[in-house]
């Protein structure tokens, strides 16, 4: 037997060694099989704690309502009073440490998606709340120079 | 919006109807390309082996050149990955953490296997050519002698013993690499199959036929490649030896290169007539089911798609030729269409599983067109354009001329096992 | 643990865990994190959607994409909502214009007019992740780059993933995407920053008719899980045997 034979056999076990040492090297510490399955648990540890320190920018009508306590009172008792303040006033982020004003959505547009008529049967959510067939009424106004949207029973002064 | 802020695939996506707004085209020309590259280069790996393992003395001339070009085509399997990756930078990472419950995990690895089977064979197969050529070398001077000695020194890793014993050995070798190298070969190309096979969320893909079917086009594919690059290279050699005035040398080549391509053509035909009776099986069979997907594959395959898949793909690129391969008194030229349209019907299957997969919404309720980029305007349209497939069909020529230089895969006498 | 044995015994997933102690007695793990190993075996996020009560405003759509930083313009989201209506001649039309994020203020549906008198049913379908126990996403990513929590949410390793986008096919729901600016696949978890802090995820908590609420499918007390068991609800796409952890209520079958 010939021993150049096993030449190339030199260059296989090379390029598995580069590839085991690249592993070792590149791979982070906390990757493996996190749980019981090879299937759909093998990932990197410490993604996990990443995706838990995303920031949280919806904080909740109740953190609004530590401050803004007119509105929430008001709101509180309305109609509305499901509507998340978040819904319109946008993202409180770190409001109001970061951005002392949110943007506010005053727009027609908005109140459009609850309060617009789609001629849809009394089956459908959307059929039992109060509506507007958008060309017929007020076209183009803002609801909110009438409608108080914080209690839309109320009319703006 | 801006560069970054691109959402890949709205530029060539085109909804109709209800379609989920996460659904676009993601997988576009590239991934047509990969399955088509990589179908060349496992076909051509068959065809060489055709003559390497079961002797197949009349396939000898084409046997090495498709072996050398199979190492050619071997890199440009991967470019096509590579280029549609969104983080090519990451491309090591299925070697690194292989989750090899996912078809394409397995394929940095057999990639690998596969490499290193052509290029030990290659190696065994050209080492006495290598031991040679640096022998004459010795004591010429000249900057690029010195050059190529350094190359063929590196060729030869340090075995130079070319006495018969040896030689006998480094054919033994080659014939069992290339015995091995068979099932890699249609492992590495029915595996591409299995990625798309085993897609059960894409009603058109799923099939445990698919990776079948995968590997009798590839073999179809490679062996068209292979005979169609062997004619124009011969058919250049023979006209620039005519012009230089040996006409009589001239005819002998056409002589023994028709033979050549007559004995490749009957293999290239038992392969298409497998690969086009699993296809009618598959499409048979979903008809005949009917299962819930059926309505929309049948109004994409029989309305949208029906040119692409029955007159570009079925008719023109497997019926055609042949036809043509089987009428008597076939000419080189005849050849030489049958085989473009051949490679055109592997390349349209390709495209008819891929983007035809990608047709219809997973909603089963709206249709998605594709628009490929022609003129680049970024990085993303260049590589997922027209521009991206014609780099990666020019890449293997390119690779195989320089691969040539060192190897001559062409020249007879050379390298015979 | 506070649930009585026989509760104990009767939650499935519960009963798994009590027959993986044996293998797992082999690995070494730190006091810490034996805790907190058998901490999550306490949850399993579900979701419940409840289509009688969606009216289509597309807050929850709006709610999302700021809160997971989805470039609002981008036609990629986390979560739509789709609109059906279904007319008396049994044609089923279906849009979801940006995914639902300005809400259905037309009753156009792609440009076309329906007469409302030709209406037999219309309603609105939520679409989000469905957390599936057998995520076919995960099965098929080649690099271990998206993978399912202890508490049954799929994420996805922006650091680790290289783009193949294998996953977004593998997905019956097509729920993923990629990511306009990390360039990585994407998609819903549950807002797993905020119900890791005992948050509600913004799709529910900007939600004003109830129509989205989280479960912890492992506490029988939830009131949530109590719909779910003990209610008649759907997943979609149950053929495909991914074992979809979204719940509905009402769904009809005009529903893709």
């Amino acid at each position: 037997m010939k021993r150049h034979v096993l030449h190339p056999l030199w260059v296989a076990i090379g390029v598995v060694g580069l590839i085991f040492f690249a592993r070792l090297l590149l791979v982070p510490d906390d990757f493996g099989v996190h749980g019981d399955s090879f299937t759909y648990n093998y990932h990197r540890l410490g993604n996990i704690e990443e995706w838990k320190d995303f920031p949280v920018k919806y904080q909740g009508t109740a953190t609004c309502s530590e401050c803004h306590n007119d509105n929430a009172r008001t709101h509180r008792r309305s109609p509305h009073k499901r509507v998340q303040c978040e819904n319109c006033h946008g993202p409180a982020g770190n409001h109001p440490d970061d951005v002392e004003y949110l943007p506010l959505n005053k727009e027609r547009a908005m109140c459009l998606r609850c309060h617009a008529d789609l001629g849809y049967p009394a089956s459908t959510a959307r059929s039992n709340l109060p509506a507007i067939v958008d060309r017929h009424h007020k076209r183009g106004r803002e609801c909110v120079s009438c409608h108080n949207p914080h209690d839309p029973r109320e009319d703006v002064e | 919006m801006t560069e970054d802020m691109i959402v890949h695939g709205v530029e060539w996506t085109v909804k109709e109807l209800f379609v989920y707004p996460n659904e676009f085209i993601y997988w576009s020309i590239q991934i047509v390309m990969y399955p088509y590259m990589t179908g060349l280069v496992a076909g051509a790996f068959v065809l060489s082996s055709l003559y390497h393992v079961f002797g197949q003395k009349d396939l000898k001339e084409i046997a090495q050149f498709s072996l050398v070009f199979s190492l050619a085509l071997l890199p440009v399997a991967a470019l096509p990955l590579l280029l549609h990756l969104q983080q090519p930078l990451r491309a090591m990472e299925p070697l690194l953490t292989p989750h090899f419950t996912s078809a394409i995990a397995a394929f940095g690895i057999v990639f690998t296997v596969y490499g290193l089977i052509v290029v030990s064979e290659i190696w065994f197969v050209y080492r006495e050519y290598f031991v040679h050529q640096l022998e004459a070398l010795r004591g010429s001077s000249g900057f690029w002698n010195a050059q190529r000695r350094i190359a063929y020194t590196v060729l030869t890793f340090g075995a130079k013993d070319v006495s018969d014993d040896a030689i006998k050995v480094d054919h033994k070798a080659a014939k069992i690499l290339a015995g091995v190298g068979i099932p890699v070969a249609c492992f590495l190309h029915g595996y591409a199959g299995f990625i798309f096979g085993s897609v059960k969320a894409n009603a058109l893909w799923m099939s445990p036929l698919m990776p079948v079917i995968f590997i009798m086009s590839a073999v179809v594919s490679g062996i068209a490649l292979c005979m169609l690059t062997y004619i124009v290279i011969m058919e250049f050699q023979a006209f620039r030896q005519r012009r230089k005035g040996g006409a009589a040398e001239a005819g002998e080549t056409k002589g023994a290169e028709i033979d050549i391509i007559s004995k490749s053509t009957r293999y290239l035909l038992g392969f298409l007539v497998a690969a086009i009776s699993l296809e009618l099986l598959d499409l048979i069979f979903r008809g005949y089911t009917a299962m819930k997907s059926w309505d929309i594959l049948r109004s994409v395959m029989y309305g949208k798609d029906f040119v692409n898949i029955f007159v570009l793909q079925y008719t023109l690129g497997n019926l055609v030729p042949f036809v043509l391969l089987l009428l008597p008194g076939r000419t080189i030229k005849r050849t030489v269409l049958a085989l473009l349209l051949v490679l055109f019907g592997v390349f349209m299957m390709r495209w008819n599983v891929v983007i035809g997969g990608q047709a219809f919404s997973l909603s089963f309720s709206g249709y998605m067109h594709y628009h490929i980029p022609i003129i680049p305007h970024s990085l993303e349209t260049f590589k997922e354009g027209l521009f991206g497939a014609l780099t990666v069909i020019a890449t293997p020529f390119v690779l195989f001329w320089f691969i040539n230089k060192f190897v001559p895969s062409l020249r007879r006498g050379i390298g015979e096992t | 643990m506070s649930c009585s044995r026989r509760d104990f015994l009767k939650d499935a997933a519960g009963a798994a865990f009590v027959s993986s102690l044996p293998l797992s007695a082999f690995v070494v793990l730190t006091a810490d994190e034996a805790k907190a190993a058998v901490a999550n075996a306490t949850v399993r996020w579900g979701y419940l959607v409840d289509t009688n009560k969606c009216t289509g405003c597309g807050m929850c759509v709006k709610a999302c994409k700021n809160e997971n930083e989805i470039p609002y313009d981008s036609p990629v989201t986390r979560t739509w909502v789709e609109r059906y209506v279904v007319t008396k001649d049994g044609a089923i039309h279906i849009d979801s214009p940006d995914g639902g994020r300005d809400g259905f203020t037309s009753d156009k549906i792609r440009d076309e007019e329906i007469d409302p008198d030709s209406i037999a049913k219309a309603f609105f379908v939520p679409k989000l992740c469905n957390q599936c126990d057998n995520p076919a996403c995960v099965q098929v990513c080649p690099v271990g780059a998206t993978y399912k929590t202890e508490d049954g949410v799929v994420l996805i390793d922006r650091e680790w993933c290289i783009g193949c986008g294998y996953c977004i096919m593998a997905c019956p729901y097509g729920v993923r995407f990629f990511h306009p600016e990390h360039k990585v696949a994407d998609k819903c978890n549950f807002c797993y920053h905020r119900i890791t802090k005992g948050m509600m995820p913004a799709c529910v908590e900007s939600c004003a008719f109830g129509a989205r609420r989280l479960a912890n499918l492992r506490d029988p007390d939830d009131p949530v899980t109590k719909i779910i068991t003990t209610e008649r609800v759907a997943v979609l796409k149950d053929e495909y045997g991914t074992k979809p952890h979204v719940f509905y209520l009402g769904l009809d079958n005009s529903v893709r």
